[in-house]
């Protein structure tokens, strides 16, 4: 897939999930930060340092014979439009701090963008391994390999005592920040996410909105991811955060099971309602829309709604974010014509045919 | 709600500011909060205002009564206060070069400070070499001090073979 295809379709690796698993968690990211040894990092290069890091890594991907890297594509930021950028933050393929330095900064992606490498963001690499469903491991072992092929050209910065030396002491080690994108409505709506998320945070874990630092939890998406790196193998950090994924997948498919069976026509009747107004509204905001859409995917998860599939609501995360908007619409658009044209595509993916209903 | 500015387009987005712990609520149309320089969450943007690394970096330094003033980092010149500013460091070498003063912010953010995970495959190899080269050393002093000379000069010509493979 070459950047201009990645740009025009919605669909990314990470939204396929065909797992069962894959209705509550979304999907798994697995990062691993990396730094050129003896180089400034990318917050304290120059110009000159910059195009330089760009330019070693560049190299290392045009020479290597790794059949992995070979089927990488690579492009500068300065290539892409300010909306292009956007696009790619909003499909969660890079980061914000990827579009708002200025210049020297690359990106190296695979076929199905599950893998993608961000070069001189707030370290010289960021090496991304994102794919559908609970994959902590497999995305691990996936980033692992590039790293690898990638070692065998750079020389990085790393120490014995400290490991993968980093721009942020909260990253050095490891270098690694594994995560996992949880859908929680029924967690939400009994109250128990505070308690759990406040538990988390004593075995050195966090929990972020859909949108990374920052941003609150719109949607009832929750991102789990570890805060420890120095200390923890890769394998430990990979393994607590599954485990402590697995029991809250357990205790939300509980307290859907007790909505379920408590008040059905009530939990059946908000579901209706979500779906009523999405596929009738023609004004929404992106907040109102998300929320719905948790409602659905919770309907379509209970069996409630049918002929909808996962697919097509992991697609509608990104398809109604602003940047995918304008993409459709060819132009910038104000706030009320997002809002119409968030309305137009969303009534189009949940169209149901009659004679399927 | 209409926007605070101009009064005619509506609110849409809305800021809570936070400063000298006084709350500022804001509640402007897109157009107004661009030209005012204010972030736009729409579009996902980190704001970064406040450096919470730093100060838990100084608020350890001031624990420990340590003065860092005229320290910088050999090899890309960042200097403590520079590093405390931003909240991050200047290159790898700083993690040596401020290795002190580091060494309890690391303990505060990881409980730890020595990484037990994944080696580089070449980075790796030097990293076993360097601890057998300083075994060896352990060694000669050892002969030495038993007057063990002729075997004081095997170990340091393995030394030497190992320094000069690295």
């Amino acid at each position: 897939m070459n950047i201009k295809q990645l740009l025009n379709q919605n669909l990314v690796s990470w939204m396929n999930a065909t797992r069962p698993e894959a209705t509550i968690a979304i999907s798994s990211r697995v990062r691993l930060a990396r730094n050129i040894k003896g180089l400034p990092f990318p917050g304290k290069q120059n110009h000159e340092q910059g195009s330089q890091s760009l330019q070693y890594i560049e190299e290392a991907w045009k020479t290597s014979t790794n059949p992995l890297l070979r089927g990488f594509d690579f492009i500068t930021m300065d290539q892409l439009s300010d909306l292009e950028k956007q696009i790619l933050v909003e499909k969660h393929l890079i980061s914000p701090g990827l579009v708002s330095g200025n210049s020297n900064r690359g990106l190296l992606f695979n076929e199905d963008a599950s893998i993608v490498i961000m070069i001189n963001e707030e370290d010289h690499l960021r090496i991304q391994c994102l794919l559908p469903g609970l994959q902590l491991q497999e995305a691990c072992k996936i980033s692992f390999r590039v790293d690898d092929s990638l070692e065998q050209k750079l020389d990085f910065a790393f120490d014995e005592k400290r490991g993968y030396l980093t721009s942020c002491p909260t990253n050095v080690g490891t270098g690694m920040r594994a995560s996992v994108m949880l859908h929680l409505p029924a967690t939400n709506l009994s109250g128990q996410i505070k308690p759990i998320f406040y538990n988390l945070a004593q075995v050195g874990m966090t929990v972020r909105g859909l949108y990374g630092e920052g941003t609150e939890s719109a949607g009832n998406l929750f991102q789990l991811s570890n805060q420890v790196t120095l200390g923890q193998t890769e394998e430990e950090i990979c393994n607590n955060l599954r485990t402590m994924s697995l029991q809250i997948i357990n205790q939300e498919q509980l307290i859907r099971e007790k909505l379920k069976s408590e008040s059905p026509y009530r939990l059946e009747d908000k579901i209706s309602r979500s779906y009523g107004i999405l596929t009738n509204a023609r004004l929404i905001t992106s907040n109102e829309a998300l929320d719905l859409l948790s409602d659905v995917r919770l309907g379509v998860d209970l069996g409630l709604i049918k002929n909808i599939k996962p697919l097509a609501l992991n697609e509608l995360i990104v398809a109604i974010r602003p940047a995918h908007l304008q993409r459709e619409a060819g132009g910038e658009m104000k706030p009320l014509e997002r809002d119409l044209k968030r309305a137009e595509i969303i009534r189009e993916k949940l169209h149901v045919p009659t004679s399927e209903k | 709600m209409y926007c605070e500015e101009c009064k005619r387009n509506l609110a849409t987005v809305h800021l809570t500011q936070i400063s000298d712990s006084k709350k500022t609520e804001s509640h402007l149309c897109e157009e107004c909060a661009a030209q005012k320089g204010t972030f736009i969450p729409e579009w996902g943007q980190n704001f970064n205002t406040l450096n919470f690394l730093g100060s838990v970096i100084s608020d350890n330094m001031r624990e420990l009564n340590q003065t860092y003033q005229h320290l910088a980092c050999p090899n890309c010149g960042s200097t403590f206060p520079e590093i405390i500013q931003k909240g991050r460091l200047g290159c790898g070498e700083c993690y040596k070069a401020f290795e002190q003063e580091l060494e309890p912010t690391l303990r505060r953010i990881h409980g730890n400070n020595l990484h037990i995970g994944k080696l580089p495959a070449r980075g790796g190899e030097k990293v076993l070499l360097k601890q057998k080269i300083e075994e060896l050393k352990a060694d000669l002093q050892q002969a030495v001090i038993g007057e063990e000379y002729e075997k004081a000069a095997q170990i340091r010509d393995a030394i030497k073979e190992i320094e000069n493979s690295i």
